[in-house]
């Protein structure tokens, strides 16, 4: 019997649509050999990070064990095979957001850093007092704090668009929110604890009108959806690497390269410059000006594998396996009368990150008892404290599903909360 | 379910979870400390009211795990009507038994025995630790004249 990859393999290493199984998919991932607490991994936190493929891992290897050297400044074969690897992820993200210039794609450590760049660099050079900054009330703190950060040192007004009772941003307000003074738009595309899919393409085209800049925080949407950073036109995109199957410790700033030309470094050192003197210094080109130091080599070859591994499964393929499984979740957990679910019901208008709270048991006794089940799932505030707070509680509970789970995923969940009840006794 | 798990929600922990102790304000306060673990949302807010060294009335409310409620609960339970010198005692022996230390033999737990079981869910250790560091902090702040407004074990 051939596993899973053996049979990919054969096949050019490319599943069809019709051959889109999560339960084959599983195989591709070592982590699913193991069990915790002794039983099989149920793993439903990959809005916090996602599992690693095989293919993956065996990049990480395979690139220090044969291909080790720095990049960009050996003149050996080793180093020309590690800045080729390097480089060709940069030229497979540019086509995966949408068919970008690779120079306007800058590997930074996450999402996280590549917002704090636009904040830092763009934000301090061209944001005054008195002008706006404008967030969602539903910011992950990532795209919060370098935003109030940033009007506090500068003394701009920072504006939340607010959201609805379910969970949808409320655009009712949207033009006296944004308005002329408004100098950047920075906003999630998918939340990461109430899963709303915001429409980033009208407040693209509302801020715009504006003469505002727009920063897509795409940490939860790009692994998710087929985004096309191009169609949209935002101005700027961030998101990580290991939300997508990736290594942790590397993630990418897109950002239109007329912007990205002007913006000063944040971060100074080697890589990043063509010309040093004792007393000067001139900048590298794009995007090599926003990388100094030696960057996450083994992870950008390995992103690449990652790439490949979700454009062989095809992001439209992906999306409606996620609609398929959070429609269901949703059913699940809707007729489970002790749980209330936070965000949209209308599984179109979300993705899979699904916050929710028992009645009566508190998050991270849940969770914990979950764990004894072998069911990851995560408990807290989930990095959005604000959000937390405006829907009424101190925390909740997020089951979040990708490309591996099952329905059969989501009924050991719903098993789990039923048998909760019970331990906790409360039925 | 396993061992582990019975051992962290023993019967006891789960009855001071759902019937809290020391719910009842204060008219009168010496001693106010809040206890906040932002990362898990747990809020506390403890007052205590003094007669001579001895503690004689406690106020704990905790928003809460079943953890960080039970020990608060058991915290009002234990140190009302104990002097300040009993109290810190106590509170180091279980400070020291959630880290793992060993308790003198010649103490007396009563419902604090069923704390035992949070060690191997080093987790949660700071949500049953967080009623007892905001009195500790407290108390301490008080001896030495200082200020305090907030305690956190995280």
């Amino acid at each position: 019997m051939k596993s899973h990859r053996q049979i990919l393999e054969m096949s050019g290493g490319v599943p069809t649509v019709t051959s889109f199984k999560p339960e084959r998919i599983k195989l591709d991932f070592p982590i699913f050999t193991r069990t915790v607490h002794g039983k099989p991994l149920i793993y439903l936190d990959s809005a916090a990070t996602t599992q690693k493929p095989q293919v993956v891992l065996d990049t990480i290897e395979k690139y220090y064990s044969y291909q080790n050297a720095n990049v960009h400044r050996g003149l050996h074969t080793l180093a020309e095979e590690a800045t080729a690897a390097y480089e060709a992820t940069r030229t497979k993200v540019a086509e995966f957001i949408g068919g970008v210039k690779p120079e306007e794609v800058i590997f930074t450590r996450n999402a996280t850093e590549a917002i704090n760049i636009v904040a830092q660099s763009w934000g301090e050079a061209n944001v005054r007092h008195g002008d706006r900054i404008v967030i969602t009330q539903m910011e992950h703190h990532a795209n919060l704090v370098p935003w109030l950060m940033l009007s506090r040192k500068t003394g701009a007004k920072l504006k939340y668009i607010k959201i609805t009772g379910d969970g949808l941003l409320d655009l009712s307000d949207i033009d006296e929110i944004i308005d002329s003074r408004t100098k950047i738009v920075a906003l999630t595309q998918m939340s990461n604890v109430l899963g709303t899919i915001n429409p980033v393409e009208e407040i693209i085209e509302i801020a715009h009108k504006k003469g505002a800049m727009v920063l897509i925080d795409g940490a939860q949407s790009v692994p998710h959806l087929p985004v096309d950073i191009k169609a949209l036109h935002a101005d700027f995109l961030a998101f990580s690497a290991h939300k997508m199957l990736g290594p942790t410790g590397i993630g990418i700033l897109y950002g239109k390269q007329e912007f990205l030309e002007k913006m000063e470094p944040v971060t100074y050192g080697g890589e990043m410059i063509s010309d040093v003197r004792f007393e000067s210094v001139r900048w590298n080109t794009l995007p090599w000006k926003f990388e100094a130091g030696t960057p996450h080599i083994a992870g950008a070859a390995a992103f690449g594998a990652a790439l490949q591994y979700l454009q062989n499964l095809g992001m439209d393929n992906i999306r409606r396996h996620e609609l398929e499984l959070t429609a269901y979740a949703l059913e699940r957990l809707a007729a489970l009368d002790f749980i209330k679910v936070f965000g949209p019901t209308d599984p179109e208008k979300r993705g899979g990150a699904i916050a929710f709270a028992d009645n009566d048991i508190h998050p991270h006794d849940l969770a914990t008892f979950l764990d004894t089940l072998g069911i990851a799932v995560r408990a807290g505030h989930h990095c959005a404290q604000p959000l937390t707070k405006l829907l009424g509680v101190s925390s909740t509970t997020r089951a979040s599903i990708y490309i591996y789970n099952t329905t059969d995923d989501i009924d050991h969940l719903a098993d789990g909360l039923n048998e909760a009840r019970k331990y906790f006794r409360y039925v | 379910m396993s061992d582990d798990l019975n051992n962290l929600y023993r019967d006891i922990l789960m009855e001071h979870y759902k019937f809290p102790r020391g719910r009842k304000k204060l008219e009168h306060a010496d001693i106010h400390n809040e206890g906040q673990n932002p990362s898990c949302g747990d809020e506390l807010e403890m007052e205590l009211q003094l007669d001579g060294d001895k503690i004689k009335d406690i106020y704990v409310s905790c928003v809460g795990c079943a953890v960080s409620v039970a020990s608060g609960s058991m915290l009002a339970d234990t140190i009302k009507g104990k002097t300040l010198a009993e109290v810190k005692k106590i509170a180091a022996v279980i400070r020291g038994m959630l880290k793992g230390e060993d308790v003198p033999d010649n103490i007396d737990l009563g419902d604090l025995e069923s704390l035992r079981g949070v060690k191997k869910f080093p987790v949660r250790i700071k949500c049953a630790l967080l009623s007892w560091t905001t009195l500790i902090d407290a108390l301490a702040a008080r001896e030495q004249g200082a200020e305090i407004r907030t305690s956190t074990t995280e």
